[in-house]
């Protein structure tokens, strides 16, 4: 009983800063409909700022000081963000700014690695809190006791000025519309600014006040982002109760998982979200929220066209230059191009569902390493030949697309987004827990090629055939009624179901074989690599294949492969230098914010300009 | 007041307002009529600059406030009531009329809510209540008193009649003449000229974007084939 009680009260103490970090995020999507994705960046930032205050600042008021001031700072840094990035990018379409955030997350991350270096940094104890209290004879830390004590005044204080100030009313009436918030006087950019401090402050708050119990190091911020997503989506998004009690539910959860099933705990986590949302598709406390609801911006998008022969003269020619390769072209580029292929066909893949099916996935990545690790483990376990593991992989991808498509299809909007993402991380948690079977964080090794592929040269030519043929019928798939079927379930599902359209079912499919492609990439990079680990599943891969998605151009076809080939080469000639997440970083914000269309749309439009290119709408 | 010269609207590629002309005098009460799909919105809209106008200018006390940002217009003395109300359904009455306040502007009325209760009697008993348990009438009367709450010069009514009792639209034309009788300068849409013949000094018709006329009711009376063709009555 006492030891069940003090770990009550550990996951209490734990809630604090989690509920910090969610309130914040939440707080951001509501009035700006960006889903924040640096913001476990700002919640690392906050530790390390914390951390070197106080070293400065002494004692007990030096301490505190030194939170707060933390969280001060981080909200000014989170100022700069949303001034020099966000807002040239308000106007862009939407989830664009998504990609934006993701730049920040890779340059602060070096930012932090240069300021501070990259050793964990072990959180200095609170004076005045350093010992323990014995309750029903369990020992709890004074600290854990603070924290308890402090959250709930940090969440008056929010509920108090979101619910009784102007500043609450207006943020409130934002996030309801806040274009007409703009027609009666008030200057939005502004309070997109304040919430963005506010959040981004909270953010930095609750990394301050963590530190005595876990310290700063440069995992924080993907680490904590998990359970904010999970946090949010329970609560309901925009909800401030309703983040308070999640906060408290995953993190109670959370201590119980790990001293009764240490095995399980991230799994844990996932599920429970599951059941909440399988009987509240929004939440707690939540209401529909539609990812960019009054953000239609931007030339409406074009008819999409089969390729004229123009481009389809072009393409055949880069096949056969690509085909050239080997005979040209050093082992080196050989195997680059062939990374690069992979990537082509997995990033395609989710264009075809994001683009298509306006389905947006953050956690894409579970087909692409779910592929991979099915390929892996038949061949480790069965001894599969490759040829067998290549087809088993988009089957066993394609499942696993099915039943999480069923799921999360029950959510639309940021929840269907953030649904995925969870999924995804419940796949990266029961390959890294489950260590016996899939070797847990040492990865499966030694899965290669059949004899007859096993020279660079003739795997490029069958990565070539199977991602280019992947690629096509993908685009085959966009042009076919399906295609036709998807796009309309997309732009209005009413409509479309008065047209006898099963929208859901529709979707359904999609997804699933959105996911099988990205598990033939998967299969394929297996045999290339040799091994695969966790990071195949990871959130940073996910993240890899939505940028390159947007900044290849959402509303195009070819977007997907002309991101995917661009990124990853320039990923594979930066990796070279040691801040080359800095410069990723800068470059993904630059594109943003120069190329708003994505790559392929401005290439298009300076085509048209130059006359390269000749637009149809005008000729008509 | 209000001028617009030759103004050009456009969703995407649809020209949706053509070389659109007029003026508001000060004090006036102007009726902008059409049918459904006009241009009425979108004429109000244009002079907000929430749909940014392509071509013309539109210029208020002899300023041009074309390519300003909403906010700046509204701080001007520019009130909006839109068509669709877009109250804010998770706010109180109260915390509606709050969104609305600026500074007083002067010379013109500094509004308090509880002369804008006295104006409209309904909402005093539901200052409490949330704006998604209002009825529909009350609603249209919440978004007038949110954008008087911004101390307006000059208000853009967009269709205020649309949808409501006929007891609640009588009461409506009572509270634009009041309006005006208190200086303030109103541009009202209408589709039917019943409610604009009680309230309007001005008319201006538009159809398909284009004008059509514009004029006194009386130039207006005068020719009703120009009512005929434009206007369903
Ligand atoms: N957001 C939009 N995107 C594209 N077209 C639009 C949009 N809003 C209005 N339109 C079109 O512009 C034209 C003018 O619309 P507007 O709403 O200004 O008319 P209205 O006179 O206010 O009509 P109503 O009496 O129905 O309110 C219509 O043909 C309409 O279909
Ligand atoms: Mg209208």
């Amino acid at each position: 009983m006492g030891l069940f009680f003090a770990q009550l009260l550990t996951g209490l103490a734990n809630a604090g800063a989690l509920f910090m970090v969610a309130s914040g995020l939440s707080l951001i999507f509501g009035v700006t409909r960006i889903v924040n994705f640096a913001h476990g960046s700002f919640y690392m930032l906050g530790a390390y700022v914390g951390y070197t205050l106080m070293q400065v600042l002494p004692g007990v008021v030096g301490f505190w000081g030194a939170v707060l001031l933390a969280g001060i700072i981080v909200g000014l840094i989170g100022v700069i963000v949303e001034i020099c990035v966000l807002r040239p990018v308000y106007s862009a379409p939407e989830l664009f700014q998504l990609v934006a955030t993701f730049g920040v997350i890779l340059v602060i991350q070096d930012l932090t690695l240069m300021i501070w270096g990259a050793e964990d940094l072990l959180g200095p104890r609170a004076p005045g809190l350093k010992g323990i209290v014995r309750i029903m004879d369990e020992p709890v830390p004074q600290y854990d006791l603070a924290l308890i004590a402090i959250t709930p005044f940090v969440a008056f204080a929010l509920w108090y000025l979101i619910t009784k100030t102007r500043v609450g009313i207006l943020v409130r009436a934002a996030t309801q519309d806040r274009e007409m918030v703009g027609a009666l006087g008030v200057n939005q950019s502004w309070l997109f600014t304040g919430v963005f401090f506010l959040g981004c402050a909270l953010a930095g708050l609750g990394g301050a006040v963590q530190l005595p119990k876990g310290g700063a190091d440069l995992l924080m911020d993907f680490n904590i982002l998990t359970s904010v997503f999970v946090v949010v989506v329970i609560g309901g998004m925009g909800s401030l109760p309703g983040a308070y009690l999640a906060a408290v539910i995953i993190s109670v959860l959370n201590v119980f998982g790990v001293s009764y099933m240490p095995k399980s705990t991230l799994v844990l986590m996932f599920l429970v979200m599951v059941v909440v949302l399988m009987f509240r598709p929004f939440g707690l406390f939540g209401r529909e929220e539609v990812a960019g609801e009054h953000g239609q911006v931007g030339e409406p998008e074009r008819p999409i066209k089969p390729a004229g022969l123009k481009i389809r003269l072009l393409v055949a020619a880069a096949l056969v230059l690509l085909g050239l390769i080997p005979v040209m072209g050093s082992n080196f580029a050989v195997v680059l191009v062939t990374d690069i292929l992979i990537f082509c066909l997995f990033a395609a893949s989710l264009q075809f569902m994001l683009g298509m099916g306006g389905l947006v996935s953050f956690g894409h990545a579970a087909f692409f390493g779910g592929g991979a690790y099915v390929a892996a483990l038949f061949v480790t376990y069965a001894h599969t030949p490759m040829e067998l593991a290549l087809i088993l992989a988009p089957l066993g991808a394609g499942l696993a697309a099915v039943l999480i498509g069923w799921v999360c299809l029950r959510s639309t909007g940021v929840y269907f987004a953030m649904l995925t993402l969870a999924f995804a991380q419940l796949l990266w948690s029961l390959v890294f827990q489950w260590g016996d079977i899939t070797g847990g964080d040492d990865g499966l090794v030694n899965i290669w090629p059949s004899a007859w592929a096993s020279s660079n040269m003739v795997f490029f030519y069958l990565t070539l055939v199977i991602c280019a043929g992947g690629i096509l019928l993908l685009r085959h798939a966009a042009h076919s009624p399906f295609g036709y079927a998807l796009r309309a379930a997309r732009d209005s599902s009413r409509q479309a179901e008065a047209m006898g359209i099963n929208t859901k079912r529709i979707q359904w499919v999609a997804f699933a074989f959105a996911g099988a492609m990205a598990g033939v990439a998967g299969g394929l990079f297996v045999f290339s690599k040799g091994s695969v680990f966790p990071n195949e599943l990871e959130i940073a891969r996910s993240f890899d294949a939505l940028i390159v998605v947007f900044l290849g151009g959402v509303k195009t076809l070819s977007g997907g492969w002309v991101g995917g080939a661009s990124f990853e080469a320039t990923k594979d000639y930066l990796t070279r230098f040691e801040y080359w997440r800095l410069a990723l970083g800068l470059l993904i914000i630059a594109v943003v914010i120069l190329a708003p269309e994505g790559i392929v749309g401005s290439l298009r439009k300076l085509g048209e300009r130059t006359g390269i290119l000749n637009n149809a709408e005008d000729k008509r | 007041m209000l001028e617009l010269k030759t103004v050009n609207a456009f969703y995407g590629k649809a020209h949706v307002l053509n070389d659109l002309s007029f003026t508001v005098g000060h004090g006036k009460v102007v009726a902008l009529l059409g049918r459904n799909g006009a241009g009425k919105t979108t004429t109000m809209k244009s002079i907000m600059q929430m749909v940014q106008p392509r071509g013309g200018t539109v210029s208020y006390q002899g300023q041009d406030i074309t390519g300003w940002a909403p906010h700046r217009v509204a701080k001007a003395g520019l009130g909006y009531v839109p068509e669709e109300r877009r109250i804010f359904t998770q706010l109180t009455v109260l915390e509606n009329l709050e969104v609305g306040r600026q500074p007083p502007r002067e010379g013109c009325v500094t509004w308090t809510e509880e002369m804008l209760f006295e104006l409209f009697p309904n909402l005093a008993e539901r200052r409490g209540n949330r704006g998604k348990a209002l009825s529909g009438g009350e609603q249209q009367m919440l978004t007038i008193a949110r954008t008087l709450m911004g101390n307006p010069a000059l208000v853009l009514l967009d269709e205020p009649s649309e949808g409501i009792a006929p007891v609640i639209v009588e009461q409506m034309a009572h509270v634009i003449l009041k309006l005006k009788n208190e200086g303030l300068t109103v541009l009202l849409s209408e589709q039917n000229l019943h409610f604009a013949q009680a309230v309007a000094d001005q008319v201006v018709i538009i159809e398909s974007g284009t004008q059509k006329f514009a004029g006194s009711l009386a130039d207006l009376q005068a020719h009703p084939e120009i009512r005929d063709a434009y206007l369903s009555v």
